[in-house]
């Protein structure tokens, strides 16, 4: 018995020493970009044996306020941070990481392709368009066979990033939604039925004939949803993929703290419900060997760890979005000392 | 809340406590029941930190909304800082409601059976999946409710109803599926155990002396049942009704699953609603600002209210049913 507790106990100092060696980063957020975090961090884990980063998939809202308190070493969010937020936690940047896009889900079992335009769609959650034979859907689906049944309208119950996509977009293009439900992760639905996440969602549209929702892009991608095709800035039609929604982030004019909304974006491929996702950390790191790992980490997110978007879903930035990004990354201080100051 | 042991006590016991005799008192008695008095304590302690830290959270948004209309008014729109959580209170009380209509009679129906009627194996075989039944975590009801109970529910249940008590207004509408009466029925399922299995015990400790002197009076099984075996259990199934009413007011995933979580008032039950537990954990986690934030702790302070008033109407209750015909038929 001696014996035994002697080697265990050996056993556990080895490992104590084992993991004190080990660098732990500690970061907490959106759920939305989970699976590709979690990818990035094993796969780095990989290359980097004495760097281990924690990822806690809270919620946006969780991640911002964690990184204000400085509880976590960086935080991660889908919405950018609000003026508000900003000035709670100064010095704080946002790191665009990979790029999601939400769509809109229906089920008609007769109609394989469906466009709608910005107007109806707004109409359509506003509860102003209610049957699927509406003028306004015949006119822009000339052939499709339409049925004259109600629209069941599903929408999300939970607060999420992906209301606030949906919403933001929404209210950019309606006048009336924008003084009416508005844009949030929460808001005041007129009209229809709401389901928890993304899979509460689907399931309710699913099984009810003659639904409409909106999902993520990866879920739906996943799920093999149909999805509608949208008109976007420019007035083309488009339907949702990786590359469509790289394209929105192509030509949308985007600030140097990258805090903007890129929905409704501008360009011919450009799908108009896409949206970022940041990392947040502090400009200045206060601690010299985390701070470092991180800004590394962050520089191989940007390059090596964009090559692993698409394979889950995810839309990776593009390439003259990463030029502006490394140069954010360079800016990053460890204590006051630049850290990637000469890396190309 | 009640425990289902005090209930069983209290149903065993519905004269008086024996009155206890003074006495010895020694020190590690003393030490032994100061500790338990401080364990008591601490289980109030933390329900009244509970509450502070509520108040404390969501003080702010019921300043500004005002008490009465964040009670009254029936708009819940976050992004105007508007909360009024009518809708929600509607809704966990309507469904409860349900729940408790339907499983009320057969819980007791199959608690009597199971105790005055059922061959012993059988009642073996029987109380097995009712047991079961109670393990079940709340997200697999959820789950069962929406994929299978749902679109049952829409076709079909409901345009059956409309049909032949669609003069009601409860009966009225659009079968969705989603609403009030699916979150009802998952509720009646889940409750359902809780109900009939302290209503088992409860009828066990009716003495085999009441049901012999009605059979001896010439009574048939069923009167024996009616006139002396349920007056006496009266109170401890009221106890155990109330239990199964905690767990329906407060359950969370099932009911959000289910309920269609649109903030709305309708008199259908087939109409999507909301309930208080659904909306606090469907937006917790992203809640915008301290007011949003502070509205959901505000919902959480009335689902205690709530469930705090309804508890002491059970006591209340319990107490009458107790003095009235339980003392006649003891």
């Amino acid at each position: 018995m001696k014996t035994l507790l002697a080697v265990s106990g050996l056993a556990l100092g080895l490992a104590g020493a084992a993991v004190a060696e080990k660098l732990l980063i500690n970061g907490a957020g959106a759920t939305f970009p989970f699976p590709i975090y979690s990818k990035w961090f094993s796969e780095y884990n990989k290359l980097h044996a004495d760097v281990q980063i924690n990822y806690q998939s809270i919620g946006s809202g969780g991640g911002i306020k964690q990184i204000t308190e400085r509880t976590v070493d960086f935080g991660a969010s889908d919405a950018p941070m609000t003026e508000d937020e900003m000035k709670k936690a100064p010095g704080v940047v946002h790191i665009p990481t990979v790029m999601g896009a939400v769509v809109i889900v229906y089920n008609l079992p007769a109609v394989t392709s469906l466009r709608l335009s910005p107007e109806t769609l707004a109409n359509i959650f506003l509860g102003k368009v209610q049957n699927w034979n509406d003028p306004a859907i015949v006119k822009e689906n000339p052939g499709a066979k339409l049925p004259d049944s109600a629209i069941a309208v599903v929408h999300r119950s939970d607060g999420s990033g992906t209301t606030a996509v949906f919403t933001d977009y929404l209210a950019k293009v309606s006048p009336e939604w924008k003084s009416g439900p508005g844009a949030g992760k929460s808001v005041n639905w007129p009209v229809g039925l709401g389901g928890k996440g993304n899979e509460g969602v689907t399931g309710t549209v699913k099984q009810t004939e003659g639904g409409i929702g909106y999902v993520e892009l990866a879920y739906a991608n996943q799920n093999k949803l149909t999805m509608a095709e949208l008109k976007n800035h420019d007035g083309k039609w488009v339907n949702a993929s990786l590359d469509t929604v790289s394209a929105a982030a192509a030509k949308a004019e985007i600030p140097a703290d990258y805090r903007v909304s890129i929905t409704d974006a501008p360009g011919n491929e450009a799908y108009p419900i896409s949206a970022f996702t940041y990392l947040l950390v502090y400009k200045d790191q206060p601690d010299a060997a985390k701070g470092n790992a991180l800004v590394h980490f962050l520089w191989w997110a940007i390059h090596d760890g964009q090559k692993m978007a698409q394979a889950l879903d995810y839309a990776p930035l593009p390439a003259p979005l990463v030029k502006k990004v490394e140069a954010t990354l360079q800016s990053i201080t460890v204590k006051g000392r630049a850290v990637l100051a000469n890396r190309k | 809340m009640q425990t289902a042991s005090e209930i069983v006590t209290a149903a065993r016991e519905p004269e008086r406590a024996p009155e206890s005799a003074p006495a010895r008192v020694n020190v590690p008695d003393r030490v032994w029941s100061g500790g338990l008095l401080l364990l008591g304590f601490a289980v109030l302690a933390v329900a009244a930190v509970i509450v502070a830290e509520l108040v404390r959270i969501g003080g702010p948004a019921i300043s500004h909304t005002g008490l009465i209309a964040f009670v009254r008014n029936s708009t819940w729109d976050v992004t105007r800082d508007v909360f009024g959580a009518l809708p929600f209170i509607y809704g966990t009380l309507v469904t409860s409601a349900v729940a408790l209509v339907l499983a009320l009679p057969i819980s007791v129906g199959l608690a009597l059976f199971l105790t005055e009627m059922a061959p012993p194996s059988v009642r073996s075989i029987v109380s097995f999946p009712i047991s079961l039944l109670a393990g079940i975590p709340s997200v697999v009801y959820g789950l069962w409710g929406l994929f299978v109970l749902v679109p049952l529910l829409r076709r079909p249940v409901e345009p059956l109803l409309a049909k032949t008590l669609g003069f009601l207004p409860l009966f009225r509408g659009p079968p969705i599926g989603l609403g009030y009466l699916a979150a009802g029925i998952v509720l009646a399922i889940m409750i359902l155990p809780t109900i009939t299995s302290i209503a088992i015990e409860v009828l066990q400790t009716v003495p085999g002396t009441l049901r012999e002197a009605a059979l001896a009076l010439g009574a048939t099984r069923w009167e024996a049942i009616r006139v002396s075996v349920v007056p006496y259990a009266r109170a401890g199934i009221m106890g155990a009704t109330m239990l199964g009413l905690g767990r329906a007011l407060g359950e969370t995933m099932a009911v959000t699953m289910v309920i269609g979580n649109s903030p709305t008032i309708r008199s259908s039950l087939f109409s999507p609603g909301y309930s208080l537990p659904a909306v606090i954990a469907n937006e917790f986690a992203e809640a915008s600002g301290d007011l949003h934030t502070g509205a959901l702790a505000a919902l959480a302070l009335l689902l205690f209210a709530v469930t705090v008033l309804l508890n002491i109407a059970a006591r209340l209750l319990v107490r009458m049913s107790r003095r009235g015909p339980t003392r006649v038929a003891a």
